[in-house]
């Protein structure tokens, strides 16, 4: 057994000397067994020949493809295997998946990083993923015509075999492994011609689904290491607080408890179980260092914006024409303020991440979305060699840009370093909404004309929000200046598809000291809302049924105008609706998606809005899993929807006030509109899939309920009470 | 020592009485299918059965199923095989999958009582279980799937 294993890592380390380009890796890579999984304890997968970072092959045939992208619902486990099993010919059945350690070999060439967001997988990995299957294909197709002694180019391969097409001898893949890792794998292979795609473009079943349905899918929450404590940390209670003195006598008293640590701006109780470290932060007494924070709370914040948009100039982030010039020449202006509030992620998985520190290193485990930023942050934190820092990805219970965020891993590894043991956090739900890094604020300003004839002849859109990269950069090597644009706080607002001749976009940068991040589309999850809805009302300032005012707007043959066409067509645009009821529509390009969604809603005299039907019509080029991209798009509506309706993080003397889902709603299934989706066929650059579709759906329903109501809602989330009926 | 039936196997705990049984299973019995999203019984992830009957086990105490039996997700079938389970593959239900041993167990004990039900049965049965991947309306078709195929 043991001489097995040599030789095939000797066959391995040949076949990746060669191998060249990207796909060198100086080490085998560490996967994980589901069995082993359950116990968090690491093995390597039955390979016999592994020739790239991306695919092992066994002797039995089975392939496994080594996915370096995290699986948080999106549908990669699926998405990049098949681009392997197509271009390898392989058969679906055969193949299944593994989570890639932390290394550059999975750096994601669309982040230059290995991270995954800005739904950007497909995108960065599709090209590479089909030359290191092609590749491999190659090698065993060159490996089975040597042993018969025929030349290559008459062999094919074909569901795991390779056939001789003249003589119809076969040999399959398990057979081969030996010979092909004597075998150079080519610069350029040959890749499949698109026509020819067995699983690209089809909908696929998912690989994840069957662990999923019986609990044996492994979260970070699971994960057991053996000799693991359990930790909870108390938080300050205002932002940025920190501690002052502790008294730990009672909760050091609770049974189970093992240590009380202090971390600055908390305190880890850990124990030898969860219950128990929950007891004994209940019963622990902190004193805080408040700081600055405590004197601010939502209104404070929104002064802030509304004095820094009327005092500064900000940066212009986009500027045509003069809309100085242009609002002279308008027959008619219209100025209006749009609010979109702090949204908390709210993943159903709370935070939670699990170290195992020692003296020279460490080996971690988790749901995280930048796996070389959680190897150089533990690194760092533990005070080892970063090339000691072992990552080991589980499946994330949602992600939606939270899990790019370090402050749970530190947490992990500050405290198993001073337990001396391997340590398991978990934060509670109430600790996972309070100490979010929240999906920024944004007041925005907005004013634009129109001639006579209804023309927009200006627009001039002024954001005030914070900068997510000023601090979020930071983890990046980042540092934003004062002078510098960061595109995510205005993403979809500075460059509009619309022909407007007059028009500026101008960012103007408030600090407002809550910590905020990437969540669900970025940018475009408020500009969206902001420009769709202002756009619909100049349509009825100017006297046209939004759609046509759109289109008339917009090239004929661009994307923005065939999804909302589509959109409008499938979702029986301009057919009457009973009264109460409205229809409305939206369209925004997010992460090279264009996304049109139509919104009929029916509003009660009690104000309250029910969302019946949403129609979605997406364009993101080239799809891989038409399935998979479906259901994102139900989900991004059903993420975008739950924000519309209820989502709102407010502040209090530094402290946010929500706590968990009985304050900070979601959409539940009662209130499920039907959702459609359709695709547009496309064989353009693959846009993203998991963002894309949530910008649409508050303007969308925004603009429903004017239709239904006759009354525009310009800050989010709708409220009930200002659409009742007087 | 307390004796506990999960999975029609008996399990033991020293575990203070009060303790939530979704701790128990998942610290002490290994049984980590069952997950916890709230605490305080808002969002259903932590979904078990207690003699047939939907619980929320973040605020079910081991007290409360002394001498009852438990199933969690992984007792629902030993192969995966119920009706349910299979619906929700053939519709590829899940996302990131972590709401979705609460959303089967919910299932489940609805569908027993109400082999063929309605969307208003659904609605009820269902909207305690919070999903944020957004993954209802296939949740539904599956629930609906799987009772047109006789499911228990």
């Amino acid at each position: 057994m043991k001489t097995k294993q040599e030789l095939d890592r000797r066959s391995f380390l040949k076949a990746s000397i060669v191998a060249g380009g990207a796909l060198v890796l100086g080490l085998n890579i560490p996967g994980v067994s589901r069995a082993e999984e359950r116990f968090g304890v690491t093995s390597e997968p039955a390979a016999d020949f592994s020739p790239n970072a991306f695919i092992k092959i066994a002797k039995d045939g089975k392939v496994t493809v080594v996915v370096g992208q995290s699986e948080m619902g999106q549908g990669v486990m699926t998405s990049l295997p098949m681009i392997v099993a197509d271009e390898l010919e392989v058969d679906w059945a055969n193949v299944s998946f593994a989570h890639g350690p932390a290394d550059k070999a999975f750096f994601n060439p669309a982040m230059g990083m290995q991270g995954t967001g800005g739904s950007s997988s497909v995108k960065g990995f599709f090209a590479p993923l089909r030359k290191a299957a092609a590749q491999v294909r190659e090698m065993l197709i060159s490996a089975a015509a040597a042993s018969w002694n025929v030349p290559a180019d008459t062999c094919i391969a074909e569901n795991g075999r390779v056939i001789h097409t003249a003589t119809k001898r076969s040999a399959a893949y398990g057979e081969l492994l030996e010979a092909a890792a004597k075998i150079t794998p080519a610069d350029k292979p040959k890749l499949k011609d698109p026509k020819d795609f067995k699983y690209i473009g089809k909908a696929v079943k998912r690989l994840d689904s069957p662990s999923k349905v019986n609990g044996s899918a492994t979260f970070g929450i699971d994960v057991k290491v053996p000799g693991m404590l359990y930790a909870i940390i108390l938080r300050s209670p205002v932002i940025g607080g920190t501690v002052k003195s502790i008294d730990d006598t009672a909760a050091k008293a609770v049974k189970g408890v093992t240590h009380v640590v202090s971390l600055g701006y908390g305190v880890g109780v850990i124990a030898d179980s969860f219950v128990a470290a929950r007891k004994g932060r209940s019963a622990l007494k902190v004193t805080w260092e408040e700081g600055p924070m405590a004197a601010v709370s939502s209104e404070t914040i929104m002064k802030s914006f509304v004095d820094a948009e009327a005092s500064k100039k900000g940066l212009e982030a986009k500027k045509i024409g003069d809309v100085a010039a242009g609002r002279s020449k308008a027959a008619k202006v219209l100025d209006a303020v749009y609010y979109a509030p702090f949204l908390a992620h709210a993943t159903m998985e709370p935070m939670n991440f699990t170290a195992d520190v020692r003296s020279d290193s460490a080996e971690v485990w988790g749901g995280v979305q930048a796996q070389m930023l959680v190897q150089g942050t533990v690194a760092k934190t533990a005070g080892v060699p970063v090339e000691k820092v072992k990552v080991n990805t589980t499946m994330l219970g949602g992600g939606f840009g939270r899990r790019f965020e370090m402050d749970y891993v530190i947490d992990a590894t500050l405290l198993s370093k001073a337990a001396g043991k391997p340590v398991k956090v978990v934060w509670t739900r109430e600790d996972d909404m309070q100490n979010d890094v929240y999906r920024p604020a944004v007041y925005n300003k907005l004013s634009a004309g129109i001639d006579a004839a209804g023309k927009p002849v200006f627009w001039h859109h002024r954001l005030a929000t914070d900068a997510i990269m000023a601090r979020a950069g930071k983890a990046f090597g980042f540092n934003l200046k004062d002078d510098q644009l960061d595109s995510s706080s205005f993403e979809g607002a500075h460059e509009l598809e619309y022909k407007i001749p007059n028009f500026q976009c101008d960012w103007i940068r408030v600090d407002t000291g809550i910590p905020v991040g990437f969540w669900r589309s970025v940018g475009s999850s408020h500009t969206a809302f902001s420009v769709e809805c202002f756009m619909d009302e100049l349509a009825a300032l100017a006297g046209k049924d939004p759609l046509e005012y759109r289109l008339s707007l917009l090239e004929e043959n661009s994307r923005h105008a065939g999804v909302l066409r589509l959109a409008a067509e499938k979702a029986g645009w301009g057919k009457k609706l009973p009264p109460g009821s409205g229809r409305g529509i939206a369209v925004a390009e997010s992460f090279g998606s264009y996304v049109a969604q139509v919104a009929e809603v029916s509003v009660g005299s009690d104000g309250k809005v029910k969302v019946d039907r949403v129609v979605c019509a997406a364009d993101c080029g080239q799809i891989v899993n038409p399935d998979t991209v479906a259901a994102q798009m139900e989900g991004s509506v059903v993420y975008g929807l739950s924000a519309a309706l209820y989502g709102e993080i407010t502040i209090k003397n530094g402290r946010v006030v929500q706590t968990n889902f009985n304050n900070y709603k979601p959409l539940r299934m009662n209130e499920m509109p039907k959702v459609e989706v359709h695709l547009v066929t496309s064989s353009a650059p693959h846009g993203g899939v998991g963002e894309p579709g949530t910008p649409p759906i508050a303007p969308a329903v925004v603009n429903a309920i004017f239709a239904a109501t006759g009354k525009r809602v310009r800050s989010l989330p709708i409220r009930t009470d200002e659409l009742k009926k007087s | 020592m307390t004796k506990i039936s999960v999975n029609k196997k008996v399990f033991e705990t020293d575990s203070d009485p009060s303790t939530p049984m979704l701790w128990v299973l998942r610290d002490e019995f290994g049984l980590t299918g069952t997950k916890f999203g709230c605490g305080i019984a808002q969002c259903g992830s932590c979904t078990i059965h207690v003699d047939g009957e939907a619980r929320r086990s973040c605020v079910t105490p081991i007290s409360a199923v002394v001498g009852k039996e438990v199933t969690t997700i992984e007792g629902l079938s030993p192969d995966s095989s119920h009706p349910l389970q299979k619906a929700w593959i053939a519709e590829d239900a899940p996302q990131c999958g972590y709401c979705q041993s609460g959303q089967i167990m919910a299932a489940a004990a609805m569908l027993k009582k109400t082999p063929k039900p309605t969307d208003a049965d659904i609605d009820q049965a269902m909207n305690g279980i919070i999903c944020r991947c957004g993954t209802y309306n296939r949740v539904r078709a599956a629930i609906k799937l799987a009772a047109m195929n006789g499911g228990k």
